[in-house]
């Protein structure tokens, strides 16, 4: 066991972990922050997704110990201060981008990722970043619309609801 | 997952001792290595992670006007990186798995890896690329010895690999969708001295070059200059994704569709 320490939400954490200790698992485990779901454990579905350092990654793909020092985001650190939704949770409410919730923590740090990069992204563009983003219930077109609405744009002609 | 430690080396010099270690193996964005440790097909006693290394990381133009990319540069930063010194590799980079992959992943990993789908392979050899290790520089033409096999030594790192700059050039990959890496792959590129065609997801041999194509196109650089020609199927991979035959021809469709792409 080694000790690690990381910001995660803003604050100050640290834990005991083995090496083989995965980010996902100390976020979980360790600290439980539970919002960060395990979907498959094999790198595919991306419901683990996470920030570290900014930059999207699956937490179920990267060992604890590889965060030592970062700067971690979670799903529990993306609602606004007072704790009312921030716009992209409150696009996923608004245009039901979710149905049974178990892919959304993973969706919505995609999408704060691909906001950050893209601000005005095509419904191309957020479909191919949401690539590695499965989704087993709604069929994608809302998720789509939802992060297509929290970038601001018109979202009428965009697919069903 | 066994259990294992981890070390965080920052200078290459004290990866390249660690890594002299029996049971010590080298860990780069871990997207190939953690799976597969996850199903206990490998049991490290240490994993070296080359993360943390200043000297490996981004990329650079060489004297030579070549393309240098540190061996723990991820997918993500080449396909930013390159994207004006050299857009076929930039292309090829922003194509690989998915955003988070490309976020960690890197290339050092991929070569190393040598996956017989895997993109960066075919970039490699289809560029006439060099790796450059701690100890050595090898060409990729000696580098890629069949699947999941390459020149490296027990310990060796790949620190740089440098990629001259084609007049032209272009990755087609056919995408599998659940894995998300190519079914078939190929990567032209044209030099002053020639075409290089090198061709992933096909080979139980792993990537290689279509000999014939590149004579035809270093003749005449048109899709129309393959037109008669036809892939072998002989030894390529066979699986519930695609015969060898079926490969075959996207071998051919693809290598039209890059030298179209790249003219
Ligand atoms: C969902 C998913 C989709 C993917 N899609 C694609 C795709 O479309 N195309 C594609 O090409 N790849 C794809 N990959 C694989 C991905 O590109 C990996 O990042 C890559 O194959 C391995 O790189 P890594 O840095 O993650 O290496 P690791 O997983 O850390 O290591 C892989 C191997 O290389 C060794 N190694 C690592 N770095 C070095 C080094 N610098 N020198 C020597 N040895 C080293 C390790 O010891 C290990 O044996 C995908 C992966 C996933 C999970
Ligand atoms: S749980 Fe990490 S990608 Fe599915
Ligand atoms: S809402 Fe159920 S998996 Fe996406």
């Amino acid at each position: 066991m080694t000790q690690v320490s990381m910001t995660v939400n803003g604050k100050a954490v640290s834990g005991d972990v083995e090496g083989r200790t995965l980010l996902v698992d100390f976020l979980r485990g360790g600290l439980h922050l539970t919002g960060t779901h395990v979907g498959c454990d094999t790198s595919q579905c991306g419901a683990c997704v996470v920030h570290v350092n900014g930059i999207a990654v699956k937490s179920c793909t990267m060992f604890a110990s590889e965060a030592a020092g970062a700067e971690v985001r979670t799903i529990e650190g993306m609602a606004n201060k007072d704790g009312s939704l921030s716009v992209i949770q409150a696009a996923f409410q608004e245009h039901h981008g979710l149905q049974c919730g178990f892919c959304t923590p993973g969706m919505v740090m995609s999408a704060a990722a691909l906001l950050k990069e893209n601000p005005k992204p095509t419904e191309h563009e957020v479909r191919a970043y949401l690539e590695g983003n499965i989704c087993r219930c709604t069929g994608y077109h809302n998720i789509v619309k939802a992060i297509m609405a929290a970038s601001g744009q018109d979202v009428a002609a965009i697919a069903a609801e | 997952m066994y259990a294992f430690e981890i070390e965080r080396p920052s200078t290459i010099g004290d990866a390249a001792s660690a890594l002299g270690h029996d049971g010590a193996q080298a860990l780069g964005g871990g997207q190939t290595l953690i799976p597969t440790l996850k199903q206990r097909l490998a049991a490290p006693e240490k994993l070296i992670s080359l993360t943390a290394i200043p000297e490996m990381q981004g990329v650079c133009i060489g004297d030579a006007g070549e393309v240098c990319i540190g061996g723990a540069t991820t997918h993500a930063t080449v396909a930013r990186e390159t994207a004006k010194s050299y857009p076929a590799l930039s292309g090829l980079a922003s194509h690989i798995g998915d955003p988070a992959v490309r976020n960690r992943g890197t290339i050092g990993g991929s070569l190393a890896n040598n996956d017989p789908s895997a993109c960066y392979p075919a970039a490699a050899l289809g560029s006439g690329a060099t790796i450059v290790t701690n100890t050595r520089k090898i060409a990729a033409d000696d580098y890629f010895q069949g699947m999941f096999t390459t020149a490296l030594e027990p310990g060796e790192i790949i620190t740089e690999v440098r990629f001259p700059v084609p007049q032209k050039a272009n990755y087609q990959k056919f995408v599998q969708p659940a894995s998300r890496f190519a079914l078939v792959g190929v990567f032209v590129a044209k030099y002053a001295d020639g075409v290089r065609v090198a061709v992933t997801g096909a080979s139980e041999d792993g990537v290689f070059r279509w000999d014939a194509a590149e004579a035809a196109l270093s003749r005449d650089f048109s899709a129309a200059a393959i037109e008669g020609l036809t892939a072998s199927a002989t030894n390529l991979i066979s699986d519930l994704h695609g015969t060898p035959a079926y490969r075959a021809h996207l071998i051919k469709v693809l290598t039209k569709r890059a030298v179209m792409a790249a003219a």
